[in-house]
């Protein structure tokens, strides 16, 4: 993957940008003159996860669009703290529609730019978990099997943060939300429930799929630049966070993203139609407890009965990924 | 303009307008730590500060930021046995930061290209005396001159160096290298009087019209063990022998060496035999983990052929051979003998048993205290007389070449405070940077550039330098595994980890500044601060 | 050029003619056979410059449309019934936003019991949805609306949906004359859109508001279409002399003059009511008709004009509220407030019941003599209710009613429990 091709033992890969590379391989965020498209003055709670992730990934498509970028926006948190009346945060054109229809509205926009010859302005839509595999998954997948000319970007945080932290599709097993209250025999979510869209997607035969993180930068960016290299349905599934929703200090929303890539809970890779082509593979593994700890969500596993029997089943998910994915550089589809 | 409904469609960017810098309770901000590589250096050299400089390919800036600590770059990047390695956190990691390997690039870069250093101050129409021209004293003069101070060195033998030319084989440190960092000293106006030393220091000081002295002879005399030995034993001490290999006519030892001692010294010692062709033994009492010497030294000298007998004492020397009895280790680790005793084929013992100071200069002077062979002076420098200062081995310390630098580095400062009639107060030492503040993930993972070595074959016979330097590309490597512990480089972490775009970037070494207006204090640039650079503090008020 | 062509066939060469830019084309009964003919229309080049979009649902229909209209796209698409109700969500949205779509709506009975024909329960539900509504009475008029609709839409920067009866006029077969791609493009400008999303200008579309401006937006919103009250018969007006056919405006009179009693009604069932007052004008009686064409905005003015004068006002309505009557009622007795009027509310057609001039007759001359009650079904079974009205009282039970009552009168496949 193209983000292996720096290496500078500095901080090389890794950290946001250095000083001494050469500006061109440098990060979109280490750009002084970046496009700031999430700018400050945002409702979003200290810490958070998502605020970031949008910030990466919109800089980032608008430097790989020069600017021709049009976002449309579920409702949600991030549509909420970036757009109260009478101050927006955004600096890019932006609509918000509704809860269930962002991928049908850039259907939309694309659908008109393509009408009116301007097919140099891009469209990327984008929403939380709730509004991308929940509420919004039906016109989801319309837009997936029509191949429209969207980047559809799920800012994935586990839940309903947005209304309370209710469980979504993608709350994993095990999560304590309002929904799935850390009571009774088996507290949290169930295990054995959600979905996982970014597989979903490939059955798509989604152009370009892929996965990402708030921990890792370059993998991000990389991703959304090779996104805008491919025309039609795209699909980018980013893991952001909730300091509120996961009861994880507002400091640690990079450290955990991170820590749910190296125990293999959160597998980071790429598929270009329907086929797995790149996996980001773990540099420094760690036990599924190390990520899980620190997260109020999953307190009750540590005290309750039920937690060891709980714990060895999320760690039994992660070690699958790794098998599945090749996460440990091993072979695999890397 | 188009024209936008009400309330329902907002320009862009306006949030701006909403200052959340008021949510927070905490801030974030910018330290500057103590890393473990300077805490350590003897000669108080900005380590971080000049692989900065090397990280970035200006070379000239890093060997100038070297040199306001220490003259002799290229002769540490040989002969400093590294603390700053073995402190440097990035061996927790993998392996330490090469910065030695980085000096000596920089070190010798700098005689290739003839990199001089100007004498800026203005003439303080002071003048110093010093007394020893080895490490210590020439960096005394160095850093005295920079003060703009007249500075004389005074030593007994007929070349500069002390130590580093006496005591230290070619092969560690090859005389062209010392050589011309000592005569970058000299361009400085540094004035040399060698072969003269001095026996009576009032007169000295008197004669050349000094203010003040600083005293710093080197401990150029080996220590004389009691080993019982025959008439016929041919016996030298190690300092002799390596001063003797300074000579015109080296000294003859035979084919069998025994090299009695553990020391960095008896190391040298057998190292140089070995190219005269010895095939030497070194005996130590202890074990060889006890072995005073440094274990790179030791583990080259094996690699050599140099055979090695641990736990043994020489009980008998006689000519052609020596007895030796094998020991035991206590309970608490103390050797014991154990009657065991035999016989070694030696043509000559070196003894390599420690060093003294010759203080022949000191004696009956008034007011100067020696005890255990070394001079006392204050945490000024200065010995119980005024305007006399003393550094290196002739205090005590550390016997090392690095030391001693700092020994004179330090004194100069003293020395000029003194003569300026103020007191020197070093800087506070900031906060140690901790291993622990340290976001590690960020640092690429990357073995130490080991040095080339010469084949262990080769380097036996000849006295080549057995450790060569870095080219270029290797050098800029090492200097870019610095993981700049404490103190800011400018990785752009914090600029862009933070959700609220709350980190302006100020432009190349410049650093970056909290928007307070927007921050809401959620520590994340504080967490991932790959380098320990950031902390949270409390708001104001 | 007459031609003898389908309902919704006119309609989709209309709509071709306003050069939409996006088509979203959802299948539903009876309004599939629009987004066909745009199909083909699209298809064959006929209609250049516009994407046609299969989409995956009604709601998502209307999003396409939303993002298709902020992007400064002209965009066009069409439903029915519970495909209406299925974007409900969106609808309120494209208003809220001020999104100048336009919209066929092919009325339809909503269920249970699940109906394919003709009433206008479906645009009644989305009465208060912010869009304009404008009932056609024949498929010509369907026809003249889309055209006038567009321009409406685009000049007010608010969605119109133009109702025209499902089957009735959709599916029927007469000559019919649409506007020649000329006509349309003089009478239609360019869409220029009030607001847009557009990289040299960036703007957020879609805030949220909170109580400090929520009320002044939802008051501009309604301002707005007070305004349009003003503009539609001007764009009529237009319309006429461009075209020269009295299509649209707020509402038609049909004998209104000295009429005593006059009957207010929605979309085709005009035709068969003046067919009946026609006759019993011929009887000396003298009854008007309004034919009320922009039910939102509601005019509450020309009603008030139109109908003020007679002593008896009929309201007769494709559609219900259930627990309060009339829809159409509540509004034209607010315009008529004050005036010493007998009112009556007909609930006529629902599900596609025909209305017949048998029936329609027997009503009028119930009014005439006082027997009709304010709130009237129209040709309601009676003893069917009775029966079942009975039963229930008798025999509680589970099961849904309609199931029941279809038992009751025999219909093949309503089993016995």
């Amino acid at each position: 993957m193209g983000t292996q091709e720096i290496r500078y033992f500095q901080v090389g890969s890794h950290a946001v940008g250095n000083r001494l590379l050469d500006p061109g391989q440098r990060t979109v965020q280490s750009d002084p003159e970046r496009a700031n498209a999430l700018t400050c003055g945002h409702r979003a709670c200290q810490g958070c996860g998502e605020a970031l992730g949008a910030r990466y990934v919109v800089d980032a498509a608008l430097r790989a669009t020069a600017g021709r970028l049009v976002a449309v926006n579920a409702t949600g948190c991030l549509e909420v703290f970036s757009t109260p009346y009478p101050e927006t945060s955004w600096q890019l054109p932006w609509l918000h529609s509704l809860f269930g229809n962002a991928p049908a509205v850039a259907t939309g926009v694309a659908a008109a730019l393509r009408a009116q010859g301007r097919e140099d302005v891009r469209v990327l839509a984008q929403g939380g978990d709730g509004g991308t595999v929940d509420i919004g998954f039906g016109c989801l997948s319309g837009m997936f099997e029509r191949d429209d000319d969207v980047l559809y970007v799920c800012y994935d945080n586990q839940g309903y943060m947005n209304t309370g932290v209710q469980r979504s599709g993608a709350t994993p097993p095990g999560a304590r939300t309002a929904t799935t209250e850390a009571v009774g025999d088996a507290p949290g979510a169930p295990f054995g429930q959600g979905k996982d869209v970014p597989r979903i997607a490939m059955a798509h035969g989604v152009r370009y799929v892929a996965t990402a993180t708030v921990a890792d930068l370059r993998d991000l960016e990389a991703k959304v630049e090779r996104a805008m290299e491919v025309r039609g349905a795209r699909y980018l599934h980013v893991l952001v966070p909730c300091p509120l929703g996961w009861g994880s200090p507002a400091a640690l929303t990079v450290r955990i993203a991170r820590l749910a890539t190296q125990t293999g809970l959160f597998p980071v890779y790429e598929a270009r139609d329907g086929e797995v082509t790149g996996v980001t593979t773990i540099r420094r593994p760690a036990p599924v407890e190390e990520y899980l700890r620190p997260q109020k969500r999953f307190a009750h596993l540590f005290s309750h009965p039920s937690g060891p029997a709980a714990l060895a089943r999320i760690q039994e998910a992660a070690d699958r990924n790794i098998r599945r994915y090749g996460l440990l550089g091993d072979g695999g589809p890397s | 303009m188009m024209e936008k409904p009400f309330a329902i469609t907002l320009d862009a960017g306006s949030s701006r307008a909403n200052h959340t810098g008021s949510w927070r309770n905490e801030r974030p901000g910018y330290v500057r730590n103590l890393p473990p590589c300077n805490a350590a250096c003897p000669a108080a050299e900005d380590v971080q500060g000049w692989l900065f400089h090397a990280e970035g390919g200006d070379y000239e800036a890093a060997w100038r930021a070297i040199v306001r600590d220490n003259p002799f770059p290229a002769v540490m990047g040989r002969v400093c046995y590294h603390p700053c390695e073995t402190a440097c956190h990035r061996g927790h990691l993998d392996e330490a930061v090469g910065i030695n390997a980085v000096e000596r690039f920089l070190g010798d870069l700098a005689i290739e290209r003839g990199w001089g250093i100007p004498v800026e101050a203005p003439a303080s129409g002071r003048s110093v005396l010093v007394v020893g021209a080895g490490p210590s004293g020439l960096s005394a003069a160095y850093h005295l001159r920079l003060l703009g101070h007249a500075v004389e060195v005074r030593d007994a033998a007929p070349a500069a160096g002390g130590m580093m030319r006496y005591g230290i084989p070619r092969y560690r440190l090859p005389r062209p290298v010392l050589d011309a960092e000592i005569a970058r000293i000299g361009a400085m106006g540094v004035r040399f009087a060698l072969g003269r030393s001095v026996t009576d220091l009032a007169a000295a000081m008197a004669e050349g019209g000094h203010d003040a002295a600083f005293l710093a002879v080197g401990a150029g005399v080996g220590r004389k063990a009691h080993v019982p030995a025959g008439a016929a034993a041919r016996i030298i001490d190690a300092v002799s022998f390596l001063h003797g290999m300074e000579d015109d006519e080296p000294p003859r030892i035979g084919r069998r060496v025994v090299v009695y001692g553990g020391g960095d010294t008896a190391v040298d010692a057998a190292r140089t035999a070995r190219r005269m062709g010895a095939e030497p033994v070194i005996v130590y009492r202890r074990t060889r983990q006890r072995m005073p010497a440094h274990d790179a030294e030791v583990e080259e000298a094996l690699e050599e052929g140099i055979l090695a007998r641990w736990l043994s004492t020489i009980t008998q020397v006689e000519a052609g051979e020596v007895t030796v009895e094998r020991m035991e280790l206590d309970a608490e680790g103390f050797p014991q003998p154990t009657g065991e005793t035999e016989t070694l084929a030696a043509d000559t013992v070196i003894l390599a048993l420690g060093q003294d100071c010759d203080l022949a200069l000191v004696e009956g002077l008034d007011g100067i205290e020696v005890e255990d062979g070394v001079v006392s002076v204050g945490p000024d420098m200065m010995t119980g007389r005024a305007g006399i200062f003393a550094g290196g081995d002739m205090v005590p310390a550390e016997r090392t070449v690095t030391t001693a630098v700092g020994h004179g580095r330090s004194a100069a400062r003293h020395v000029d405070a003194w003569l300026r009639g103020t007191a020197h107060a070093p800087a506070a030492r900031p906060p140690a940077a901790g291993f622990d503040a340290l976001e590690t993930w960020y640092y690429e993972d990357a073995p130490h550039a080991m040095r080339p070595r010469l084949e262990a074959a080769r380097r036996a016979s000849t006295f080549d330098e057995v450790v060569s330097g870095l080219d270029e590309t290797t050098a800029l490597y090492e200097a870019r595994r610095c993981l700049s512990c404490g103190n800011c480089f400018e990785c752009d972490n914090c600029y862009g980890v933070c959700p609220d775009n709350a980190i302006v970037k100020l432009g190349p070494g410049r650093g970056y500044r909290i928007d307070l207006d927007f921050c809401k204090g959620c520590g994340i640039c504080v967490q991932e601060c790959p380098c320990g650079a950031m902390a949270m503090g409390p708001e104001p008020g | 050029m007459r031609r003898q062509i389908e309902g919704a066939r006119g309609v989709a060469e209309s709509v071709a003619a306003c050069r939409p830019q996006v088509v979203c084309a959802y299948p539903i009964t009876p309004q599939t056979h629009i987004v066909e003919g745009l199909g083909v229309l699209v298809g064959t080049g006929a209609l250049a410059g516009c994407e046609f979009v299969n989409v995956e649902s009604e709601f998502a229909a209307m999003s396409v449309a939303i993002g298709a209209s902020a992007a400064g796209a002209r965009a066009y698409t069409a439903t029915a019934s519970q495909g209406l109700l299925f974007m409900s969500e969106a609808l309120y949205n494209a208003s809220g936003l001020g999104l100048p779509v336009v919209m066929t709506v092919a009325n339809r009975a909503i269920g249970a019991p699940i109906n394919i024909w003709n009433d206008h329960s479906d645009a009644m539900s989305q009465r208060d949805s912010g869009w304009i509504q404008l009932y056609a009475e024949t498929s010509q008029e369907a026809i003249d609306l889309h055209v006038q609709a567009f321009r409406l839409a685009e000049e007010m920067s608010v969605p119109v949906m133009v109702c025209m009866d499902g089957f009735v006029l959709t599916h029927a077969f007469e000559p019919l004359e649409v506007p020649s791609q000329e006509d349309v493009d003089a009478f239609l400008p360019p869409f220029t859109p009030r607001q847009v999303l557009d990289p040299a200008e960036p703007v957020s579309i879609g805030a949220m508001v909170g109580p400090e401006a929520f009320t002044e937006v939802r008051y501009l919103a309604f301002h707005r279409q007070r305004e349009a009250l003003g503009r539609i018969p001007e764009i009529a007006a237009d319309f006429a002399a461009a075209f020269g056919r009295d299509s649209g405006g707020l509402l038609h009179t049909y004998r209104c003059e000295d009429a005593q009693t006059i009957v207010l009604a929605m979309g085709s069932v005009l035709g068969t009511l003046k067919d009946t007052v026609d006759a019993l004008r011929d009887e000396g009686i003298p009854i008007g008709v309004v034919g009320l064409t922009s039910f939102r905005p509601f005019p509450m003015a020309a009603v008030r004009a139109a109908v003020g004068g007679a002593r008896t006002l009929i309201v007769l309505e494709r559609a219900f509220s259930v627990g309060v009557g009339g829809i159409v009622s509540a509004d034209v007795h607010m315009a008529v407030a004050g005036l010493d009027q007998r009112h009556h509310t007909v609930i006529a057609g629902l599900g596609g019941r025909p209305v017949t001039r048998v029936s329609l007759r027997r009503m009028l001359l119930d009014a005439e003599a006082g027997r009709l009650e304010p709130l009237t079904f129209l040709d309601l079974d009676r003893d069917l209710i009775d029966r079942e009205l009975a039963r229930v009282r008798a025999r509680p039970r589970s099961g849904p009613a309609a199931e029941n009552i279809l038992r009751d009168v025999g219909v093949v496949g309503a089993r016995p429990h």
